[in-house]
């Protein structure tokens, strides 16, 4: 009795864990793969096995990819701009100085806070008529913007706020990765009197860069999946100038109940989410060599 | 935020705007929480937030232990199996489990909210990084006296781990407690929404924009948030790098 316990605790301790796995994450996506392959109302009894039909379907819906070009200008531009900006706010305020301590959480609160508050705080600074953002630009002079009202600027006001979200965290990572960096490296370059443009295109630039292909792929998947401002902001609108991938498949599977165009949406996410996790994983295996 | 929460109506709109309002009006807090059934979804929240904490506690302690500290039969290929969940984000799965939940008969309950988060594979590797850290000499003396796996688990193991433990409730807490997409999917009712699908749903009150309640409303949902972190700032901020460099 004791010895067949013996044998079998380990599968008995991770049990619990691996049915929740298999039941919530690993089936599903079987699940969603195979109905990718069918078409379904979800009242209908019977799936219609209509092969790569979705597929084709989707290649050629506008709706479907007029929110892929929005995720790829969504993702291109606040991952390039977070990336960019995090950098030269890290190397602004990595100094051990009490003000930094501030800054630190400043920056980093927004993280915290649900999406749902960031999106209404920004959806009352953008208002149109009496939105914060307006009366800045009119006290300096500057034309006014519609924000998240008109077509063009709608999606670029998601993007500043994605930015404004994710920064203080992509901030303190690149801090973190600033820290790790040896201080002999700075005082042999210091000996050769090098310019403070040349120790950063030098050592610091590639003693981080690890760190920013790390951030670059979070950032990647995580903005691959924007949802929630665009949910609470403007609904895809106006005119689907912010309608994403997840948010398609979200309309298609529940407002449209055309489960398998939502699926084969689903597919996609998939597979570019799989790329982008094969491409982590490449480098953290690298990683751990380079150090 | 906070400013506008204490705000009057016409305060809020107009142009340019009042940085400090004339009185400051608590009352627009019972409005925005008279409005809908907010003391509902405040314990929605907090009953799916703290029951995917404590069962969290029950399915990674084991499992992290298992990983760390024995080798079985497809230890492997179990531990790679958690690794790919540790990818598959909610925004993928969504739609299948839904229609999961839909056939159980689970859609709009607590559970379909709290089922799909009862383990945790960040977690799980996590804890396995900081079990594999502890001495085995001192296991080797528990078991010398006699002491039953589970006794070790939950009196040297969970003890020594204890930090970690503490850092993944409060990044498990933070993040269900904000979790708007989940619960958006599925639920239908007020009964079992949670505080962020209330507070949105805030946006369209009739008669057009209230900004001073939505303001108000979103301090009930940010305010226990402020609270942890300021309490335990350098814990969670430690947390979120750690996360980030691995």
């Amino acid at each position: 009795m004791s010895r067949w316990l013996e044998r079998f605790r380990p599968y008995l301790m991770v049990a619990p864990a691996i049915i929740v796995f298999v039941l919530f994450f690993i089936y599903p996506i079987g699940y969603m793969i195979y109905l990718s392959f069918h078409e379904w109302d979800f009242i209908s009894p019977d799936k219609q096995f209509v092969g790569l039909d979705n597929f084709a379907g989707l290649s050629e819906h506008p709706e479907f990819l007029k929110s892929l070009e929005n995720t790829f200008v969504f993702t291109f531009f606040s991952v390039g701009i977070t990336t960019v900006l995090a950098l030269l706010l890290a190397l602004w305020i990595n100094r051990p100085t009490r003000f930094y301590g501030f800054v630190q959480g400043a920056v980093f609160s927004p993280h915290i806070i649900s999406l749902v508050s960031i999106a209404m705080l920004w959806m009352w600074l953008m208002d149109p008529q009496y939105g914060l953002l307006n009366w800045g630009l009119e006290m300096f002079g500057l034309p006014q913007s519609q924000w998240l009202a008109s077509p063009e600027t709608a999606l670029y006001s998601i993007i500043l706020v994605a930015i404004w979200k994710s920064i203080g965290f992509n901030t303190l990572i690149i801090i973190a990765g600033l820290q790790s960096i040896p201080p002999h490296l700075y005082e042999a370059a210091a000996l050769d009197q090098s310019s403070r443009f040349t120790s950063f295109a030098k050592i610091t630039f590639p003693m981080i860069s690890p760190t920013l292909f790390f951030l670059i792929i979070m950032n990647l998947i995580g903005s691959f999946q924007v949802f929630e401002t665009i949910d609470i902001m403007t609904q895809g609108g106006p005119l689907q100038s912010t309608n994403t991938l997840v948010y398609y498949i979200y309309e298609y599977g529940f407002r449209f109940f055309q489960l398998g165009y939502a699926s084969s949406a689903g597919v996609i996410l998939l597979i570019v989410l799989s790329i982008l996790t094969v491409l982590y994983f490449f480098l953290m295996s690298k990683r751990v060599h380079y150090q | 935020m906070a400013v506008t929460s204490v705000k009057s109506l016409s305060e809020t709109i107009t142009f340019p705007p009042v940085w400090i309002p004339e009185t400051i009006r608590f009352e627009n807090f019972t409005l925005a929480w008279d409005s809908g059934p907010f003391l509902r979804y405040f314990v929605n929240s907090l009953i799916v937030t703290l029951s995917i904490l404590v069962l969290q506690l029950f399915t990674i302690v084991p499992a992290a232990y298992a990983f760390a500290r024995y080798r079985f039969f497809a230890d492997r290929a179990l531990f790679a199996l958690t690794m790919i969940t540790l990818m598959i984000p909610t925004q993928l799965i969504f739609l299948p489990v839904y229609l999961q939940f839909s056939s159980w008969g689970l859609l709009d309950t607590h559970l379909a909210l709290i089922l799909p988060f009862a383990a945790n594979a960040f977690a799980i590797f996590m804890l396995r990084q900081t079990f594999k850290q502890v001495p085995e000499e001192l296991l080797e003396a528990a078991r010398l006296d006699q002491a039953s796996e589970w006794k070790i688990m939950y009196m040297i193991m969970v003890p020594m781990a204890k930090p970690t433990i503490i850092t993944l409730l409060l990044f498990s807490f933070i993040t269900h407690w904000n979790d708007y997409f989940w619960p958006l999917v599925m639920t239908t009712t007020d009964a079992s929404r949670t505080l962020p699908v209330g507070i949105s749903a805030l946006t369209n009150v009739e008669g057009g924009v209230a900004w001073h309640i939505m303001m108000a409303g979103n301090m009930i949902l940010v305010v226990p948030i402020l609270i942890i972190f300021f309490v335990a700032q350098r814990h969670i901020i430690r947390a979120f790098v750690y996360t980030g460099v691995k």
